[in-house]
């Protein structure tokens, strides 16, 4: 061996070393792909937006025109029944004309790819599609490739964020509108929730410190530098927290072994009164559902008067209301 | 072609001398400072115009996807492709369908390579029947058919049992088994490294661990039975440490790594980019640092560049569905001096050391060197010319190359196999044409 370099070197900062900007799709707000870089001020914004939308449906309900010529198709590869609801209430209320399916595997299953399902169904002149798929990046992928606005209605374990913008405006609401310094913490499955990843995302971004607690399995590596503290256990977690949000806990975790038994997740990470005691005296109970009664959350919790969960239900049609409008504005914009 | 042919004025990449080589009937027959040797009339002649003229390179892993796979690339294509690599020598693996598990498939591949005439090829048998981990293939007969090295490439064998039977089988023949290191359970159904990335993009990730145990696991097998060990597609610190510790035990281990780990991490994946998925998967900053410092030591035996072409509908896919893998052999040589030799890694000759003596010994493959009487399979590069990696002109069918738009330095100029032409750049072609000329061995 001639030529060797006694000692290794490490390269100059950047040598060889290429970045990556952020792409495109992301930057664009024709479409609503995720949370994660969207600026304090749109979070802001759209959470007043959604406010708005939430007062008018208190009032007797939303008359707008805002989708008004607007084709939205509500494309869902994953089976979902309060999304898709919420999305088409939302859509409705908006005076969109609205297409839906929900196709689990089929489509691909006969051979044709995401892509072309979705190239048709843009070519029968839809303006806007909402999609859910089980592939992680599916929204951004889609985004990409077709003309109309794309809004992820949950892309794999990815992102949720007309989910998080419902938990935020909850929060705002339970908060009186301020987030700085306020601590919030997220129990349960981590590592499979994209609900997780678009609360963390938004939370952080308006200031409200996020602790995460889980088992170690569910507890994806290196989840932290999204800007979340990872507490030993749920007591740690949640003592002192102005809110809880408990996740949903699927049954396949036991099966993949992931997890021992339901009841040992149940006793060391269900919300249960004496847990729901550890929040400070106005915390709330969050749930992005449909809950596990007796597994991630006691009936009793859930019933509760700290429970905003179906509050959060109602926020989740206005929200997306908000949602809607804006990208549909950012399209007129565009063309 | 000519049977009488001179490289004009060329740097030989060892002493640093302007000189000429003459080439008779494929074999070197003269090396001389340029000028000095008379010119004969029948003699044609390639100025070479200072560029830096080496061995032929060699890249031990390459996926030609024939037979069965011709739609990602064909022997022809992915040996041409080569050929723009600068290569004249490619072992290439056995993942292809069927699998090349029977001696009639190897001496298949051999054929159609022949009538290519591009390349070398140097066909890799499978470890077993299928690459199913369950059965031995016919290894003494896949080697008397002319594999050069055994792998079950992609598919790790999953059984320390197997692996064992297979290294203390394989050890008449003296050919290498060339182990894919992933621990098929610890990968699990994961697409990219699991850390910090993985973690936000909500992709599975798959540990480094994953890796670095199976490279424990066969550097101790190496030990347990005498067999060679080539370790493929090195891409973690602790996969380098193991290799470190088999060498100072005086084992028959060796080791490669791949340009992109040198070059990239996971933070390439961001935007769900299919072009920066591949098997092992682009890993931390870390590990790319730990990359460079086990070149640099001399941990790593050589490189090479596991060119793994899939079609664009297959990479056009939300990313965990797309394939594993990217193109290299044309990109390889340019990602070597941008990354190693232009940061002041390696100097460029232990740079193609790498990719030339260093690969011929893994595999035992005969002696090329640009000196009298050695077969004429030379590479002419200029390693100061930056170019555009543009996907849409690579001699392989795949395109899948996480590079694309990046500028490199380091260009290949011309490729000579036993002394024919096998490529000459573009650009060079075009004023040769238009000049009095003609390339060595134009056909």
């Amino acid at each position: 061996m001639t030529n060797v370099q006694a000692l290794p070197t490490l390269a100059p900062e950047g040598a060889g070393h290429f970045s990556y900007p952020v792409p495109a799709p992301a930057r664009d707000h024709r479409h609503l792909l995720g949370l994660e870089g969207m600026p304090r001020e749109t979070l802001l914004e759209l959470l007043e937006d959604g406010q708005c939308y939430r007062d008018q449906m208190d009032r007797g309900g939303i008359a707008s025109h805002a989708l008004d010529g607007v084709t939205v198709c509500n494309a869902f590869f994953e089976n979902s029944t309060r999304t898709r609801l919420s999305f088409e209430l939302a859509e409705r209320r908006m005076g969109a004309t609205v297409v839906s399916f929900s196709a689990t595997d089929s489509s691909t299953a006969k051979g044709e790819t995401l892509l072309d399902t979705m190239k048709v169904i843009e070519a029968m002149g839809v303006d806007m599609v909402v999609v859910r798929h089980a592939s992680s990046g599916a929204a951004a992928y889609l985004a990409n490739h077709l003309q109309g606005s794309v809004i992820n209605a949950g892309d794999g374990t990815h992102e949720h964020p007309t989910q998080g913008l419902l938990d935020l405006l909850t929060l705002r609401q339970v908060w009186s509108g301020r987030f700085e310094g306020r601590k919030l913490a997220i129990v349960g499955d981590i590592m499979h929730s994209r609900v997780a990843r678009s609360a963390i995302h938004g939370l952080v971004t308006l200031g409200v410190q996020v602790a995460l607690a889980g088992p170690a399995t569910l507890m994806p590596a290196g989840i932290e530098s999204l800007g979340a503290r990872i507490a030993p256990t749920a007591d740690d977690a949640i003592a002192g927290a102005d809110a809880v949000m408990a996740l949903r806990l699927q049954k396949e975790r036991m099966e993949q072994g992931l997890l021992a038994s339901a009841g040992e997740y149940t006793k060391h990470w269900g919300i249960d009164a004496r847990r729901a005691r550890l929040l400070r005296p106005h915390g709330v109970i969050m749930h992005p559902g449909p809950v596990n009664r007796g597994v991630e959350l006691m009936p009793d919790v859930a019933d509760s008067k700290r429970s905003v969960i179906l509050e959060q239900v109602t926020n989740g049609v206005a929200m997306r209301c908000a949602a809607l409008e804006r990208c549909a504005a950012e399209s007129r914009n565009v063309a | 072609m000519s049977a009488r042919a001179r490289i004009h004025g060329a740097r030989h990449w060892k002493t640093g001398e302007l000189v000429d080589v003459v080439i008779v009937a494929g074999v070197i027959e003269a090396v001389a400072p340029a000028g000095v040797l008379p010119e004969r009339p029948e003699e044609a002649r390639f100025d070479a115009e200072g560029a830096v003229l080496a061995p032929g390179l060699v890249d031990l892993h390459v996926h030609l996807r024939e037979p069965g796979q011709g739609t990602k690339e064909t022997i022809a294509t992915g040996t041409r492709a080569a050929a723009a690599g600068g290569f004249t020598d490619v072992a290439c693996m056995p993942n292809t369908s069927p699998v090349l598990d029977e001696p009639a498939r190897i001496e298949w591949v051999l054929n159609r390579a022949r009538e290519a005439g591009h390349c070398r090829v140097h066909p890799i048998g499978a470890v077993t029947l299928g690459q199913l981990g369950e059965q031995l293939a016919p290894l003494l007969a896949l080697r008397d058919a002319g594999a050069a090295a055994f792998s079950d490439d992609g598919h790790p064998i999953a059984s320390a049992e197997m692996m064992r039977r297979a290294l203390e089988y394989a050890r008449p023949t003296g050919c290498p088994i060339v182990c894919h290191e992933e621990d098929p359970t610890l990968r699990g159904r994961g697409h990219m490294n699991e850390g910090a990335v993985s973690a936000r993009l909500g992709i599975r990730g798959i540990p480094a661990a994953a890796e670095t145990i199976m490279v424990r696991r066969d550097v101790e097998l190496a030990e347990l039975t005498g067999g060679r060990v080539h370790l493929a597609h090195l891409s973690t610190a602790g996969s380098f440490e193991s290799l470190r510790d088999a060498h100072r035990r005086g084992l028959a281990v060796s080791g490669e790594t791949c340009p992109h780990y040198w070059m990239l991490t996971d933070e390439a994946v961001e935007g769900y980019d299919t072009a920066a998925k591949m098997n092992p998967p682009l890993r931390s900053e870390a590990d790319r640092q730990a990359t460079i410092a086990a070149i640099v030591d001399g941990t790593i035996d050589c490189l090479a560049t596991d060119h793994a072409p899939h079609t664009a509908e297959e990479k056009a896919q939300p990313f965990d569905q797309a394939p594993f893998g990217i193109v290299g052999l044309e990109t390889a040589l340019a990602l070597t001096i941008t990354g190693l030799v232009r940061p002041g890694h390696v100097t460029l000759e232990r740079a193609i050391e790498l990719w030339t003596d260093a690969p011929r010994r893994v595999f035992g493959l005969p002696r090329v060197a640009v000196e009298v009487g050695s077969p004429a399979d030379l590479v002419l590069f200029d390693p100061d010319a930056e170019w555009t990696v543009e996907p849409e002109r690579f001699h392989s069918k795949g395109r899948n190359t996480p590079f694309a738009g990046r500028t490199l330095a380091g260009r290949v100029l011309a490729t000579w196999l036993a002394g024919a032409t096998t490529h000459v750049d573009p650009e060079r072609e075009r004023r040769l044409l238009a000049g009095k000329r003609s390339p060595v061995g134009a056909k």
